[in-house]
């Protein structure tokens, strides 16, 4: 079942990504237990969800006092692009026994998504689960122990190194590249303004408003654009 | 006990939203392109959403001006996401922007 040559090359291929995702688990660590977690519900929380970037959403919120809901709603809006992974990669799952394929989408990410589907694309012979669990077994297992670390240095970071800031340095990172054309970048200024001017909402929901302002502009946008 | 709620279900969450079309997948051959195309506008409209008003809201109220040392070194930053799309280089050069920043009177 699983190809042993695969899974190496595919952790092999993995390997590029690692210098940024340790420190991306570390920051989630040390947020995490900044923001009242406790050393299991932080490391927890990165093996379950292993998604950074709505990890750090919601650790904020909750830091803000927002309401559960709304906590729980903003990390699932920043991680409704994984719906677009699991579209494009489902194709390349289907021949996975279903046991297999349900556990194999715990690791979609944008990392993993964007390299296996380009070895697929590449060698149609490949192995694709054991090089799929190539690819994830590092990027899974350097995320959650650098967020370990963060648990155990925590609360030692000095506020003088002011580390909140690598979070929206994280979120620009990933932004970057989602700006292909004049359409994703109406989205993002959207999105973007209308959080700032939303920020006094009440419980928070400044975010989930902004991000359906953005959706919405970039595909009128869209619509203008190609005149349907 | 409410972390733990909000652990689970934004895991739950996140996994519905992983496991979606891979296992409609035979049901739905194909993601609709509209659908695609909105999916699309999903990561720069969230993303975006996040940072912005971290760089322009930090501290008490709104600050648009080079005294905002977080606006100053975003903006340095994202123009090392746009250049390289390397993240780490991003986050190193964004925050020692900032050290240099606060060293300036």
């Amino acid at each position: 079942m699983t190809d042993r040559r695969d899974f190496l090359s595919g952790a092999w291929d993995s390997v590029p990504t690692l210098p940024a995702n340790i420190p991306f688990g570390f920051v989630a660590g040390v947020a995490a237990v900044q923001a009242g977690f406790s050393d299991i519900q932080a490391v927890a929380m990165s093996a379950l969800i292993f998604g950074g970037a709505s990890q750090l959403a919601a650790i904020e919120l909750l830091e803000k006092g927002s309401p559960l809901v709304i906590v729980v709603l903003t990390a699932v809006v920043v991680n409704l692009r994984y719906v677009m992974y699991s579209a494009a990669i489902a194709p390349y799952f289907r021949e996975f026994r279903t046991n297999w394929r349900l556990f194999a989408t715990q690791f979609i990410l944008d990392t993993t998504f964007a390299i296996a589907v380009t070895e697929y694309e590449r060698d149609p012979d490949t192995d694709r689960l054991a090089y799929w669990l190539g690819v994830s077994a590092p990027v899974y297992l350097s995320y959650v122990l650098g967020t370990a670390a963060g648990v155990v240095v925590g609360d030692a970071v000095p506020d003088g190194l002011q580390l909140d800031f690598a979070i929206p340095l994280l979120f620009l990172a990933l932004l970057a590249p989602s700006i292909t054309d004049e359409a994703t970048g109406i989205a993002a200024a959207v999105g973007g303004f209308v959080a700032v001017a939303a920020a006094g909402l009440p419980m928070n929901v400044g975010i989930v408003v902004a991000a359906l302002f953005g959706i919405a502009a970039g595909t009128l946008a869209d619509v203008a654009e190609v005149g349907v | 006990m409410r972390l733990w709620l909000v652990v689970v279900a934004a895991a739950l969450g996140t996994y519905a939203l992983r496991v979606s079309f891979v296992t409609l997948f035979g049901r739905v051959e194909e993601i609709p392109p509209r659908v695609k195309r909105v999916l699309a506008f999903v990561p720069p409209a969230v993303l975006a959403a996040l940072v912005l008003p971290e760089l322009l809201l930090y501290g008490d109220g709104l600050s648009v001006s080079l005294s905002n040392d977080r606006l100053v070194a975003g903006l340095v930053a994202a123009a090392v996401a746009w250049k390289t799309e390397d993240m780490l280089a991003t986050v190193v050069v964004g925050m020692l922007a900032l050290y240099a920043l606060s060293l300036v009177p």
